[in-house]
């Protein structure tokens, strides 16, 4: 997968300490069932952590065009017309996304940012529904993150492909579709 | 129900006359008849040998009768059939249907993108032949948004460079495991049943290949091998199971067993697993914190082919 998106995306492990609002909710654990989480995708290289650039530079909050992060802004279409960057992104601290509350959110529990305008999705996802989960139906599970499967600043799923994060296969999403598998042969070729 | 005997499938050698009957009204001296039956019994180990069915084989209860050690032995035997025909060691179980359990299979229309991972995935899982004949227990329809599930504007042999296409949606079938299950109650051998935890299953050892099945299931769920399964040696799974994935012979019917290698040890089915969209739900219908059951209660279900009453186990819902 090409270095794309993704800023968003990830797990971070030691993303700095914590924040308010952060442990409301969780995934979607119950008591009696072994839940694991997918690895997230990763993010493009070296783009995380974004204080390292970020701590540098002057806190501008003012909507605008930007001209470093154009992999993310051109493919933007998340209601790009009423939403940008420092919606999700945390002007003052950079490493963490903020809700709508202003509560600060790691970026492994960006399911509780998508949450807040698609409560339904999340709810389906808790349970089960919505989304995808591999492993036991009656024990150990793995199940996959919102970003697993879509890119957050495209949100519109496409396709996915399989990656590699920290020796663990988990899933990415693409911009590109998914080609079908070959069709199967009609009677009349089968003796061909 | 007792099932009737498996008949005698084979030809080549003739059957064996009745003995009394083709000396009737001679009287038979005691050497004489011993000496009949023992020609008798001689010339029909001769027509099994011929059809390459062993007599333990060809004498095996059915699988519902077997005793443990019977079925150990029936296990081993296809074990080391395996290994003649393909040269690979193979582990063949038997697992059975655990109590409390009755599976249920979820299929979310408005996910699935009609990609076909599910097709392979399956056919990799399951030992299916892979071409000549190329059997697919998963077939996934394109049908038209503008008509909704409706087979007349079905295509299964639709290609594409991306999907979903415009204008249409994808549905695939599959064995539904009706609990009124027309193909087990048109099978003369009783070579086909109805599990405990829902499973339909065949006993391809009890199979003689008449098809009736085929024609009875409304879904088209069940496939025949028309040739011996052209399957590599080494593409074959071999974890199986003796009413699923094990190599069948030529001459039977085989279709979804919902895995039943993986499922009745607690794993998904590989079409779950592999489902890039997560279109595909599965779990034990008795539970009400199960992923199925959630789905029943919160989504819009339905089955196919309702009006015919088999009531299936697999339901189809929309999660939008």
């Amino acid at each position: 997968m090409g270095p794309r998106i993704r800023c968003f995306l990830l797990l971070a492990a030691g993303a700095g300490p914590f924040l308010a609002g952060a442990a409301a909710g969780g995934g979607p654990k119950t008591a009696d069932e072994k839940l694991v989480e997918a690895e997230a995708p990763p993010f493009s290289e070296g783009i995380f952590p974004c204080s390292s650039c970020h701590a540098d530079l002057p806190k501008n909050g003012e909507r605008r065009e930007l001209a470093f992060h154009d992999e993310q802004q051109s493919i933007f279409s998340h209601d790009a017309e009423h939403r940008w960057c420092l919606d999700c992104h945390d002007l003052e601290n950079r490493d963490v996304l903020h809700l709508t509350s202003g509560a600060k959110v790691r970026f492994s529990e960006s399911y509780l940012l998508c949450g807040q305008c698609h409560g339904d999705k999340l709810r389906d996802w808790r349970l089960g529904i919505h989304g995808k989960r591999v492993g036991h139906w009656d024990g150990e599970k793995t199940y996959f993150l919102c970003v697993n499967c879509h890119n957050p600043h495209a949100p519109r799923f496409k396709g996915v492909t399989e990656v590699v994060v920290e020796g663990k296969r988990t899933v990415a999403p693409t911009q590109e579709y998914l080609k079908p598998e070959p069709r199967p042969r009609r009677p009349e070729e089968q003796r061909q | 129900m007792t099932p009737p005997r498996r008949p005698v499938i084979c030809s080549g050698e003739p059957s064996p006359q009745n003995p009394e009957e083709a000396t009737s009204g001679e009287a038979l001296t005691p050497g004489r008849r011993a000496f009949l039956r023992t020609a008798a019994a001689g010339a029909a180990m001769a027509a099994l040998s011929g059809c390459g069915t062993s007599v333990e084989e060809f004498f095996q209860k059915h699988f519902k009768e077997l005793k443990p050690d019977e079925l150990a032995r029936v296990l081993a035997r296809i074990e080391r059939r395996n290994k003649e025909r393909f040269g690979r060691d193979t582990k063949v179980g038997a697992d059975g249907p655990r109590p409390g359990v009755e599976f249920g299979y979820g299929l979310d229309i408005s996910r699935c993108v009609g990609c076909r991972r599910c097709v392979y995935a399956c056919v990799k899982e399951n030992n299916q032949s892979r071409r000549h004949p190329q059997i697919h227990w998963i077939q996934v329809l394109e049908m038209e948004k503008e008509h909704g599930v409706d087979l007349s504007h079905a295509d299964l042999y639709y290609e594409a460079d991306a999907v979903p296409r415009p204008g249409k949606f994808y549905f695939p079938v599959q064995c539904q495991q009706c609990r009124h299950p027309p193909c087990v109650k048109t099978c003369p051998t009783g070579a086909t049943w109805k599990e405990p935890d829902g499973i339909v299953v065949i006993d391809y050892d009890w199979c003689i290949g008449c098809r009736c099945c085929m024609s009875a299931c409304p879904y088209g769920a069940r496939h025949f091998n028309w040739a011996t399964p052209n399957l590599p040696a080494g593409e074959l799974n071999p974890d199986e199971h003796y009413l699923g994935n094990r190599p069948r012979p030529k001459g039977v019917v085989e279709k979804c067993t919902f895995c039943i290698q993986r499922t009745r040890r607690g794993r998904y089915p590989a079409c779950v697993e592999v489902c890039p969209v997560g279109a595909r739900k599965f779990g034990n219908l008795l539970d009400p914190e199960s992923e199925i059951r959630r789905v029943m209660e919160t989504k819009r279900v339905f089955v196919f082919k309702e009006e015919l009453a088999t009531q299936p186990q697999f339901y189809y819902f929309y999660a939008t």
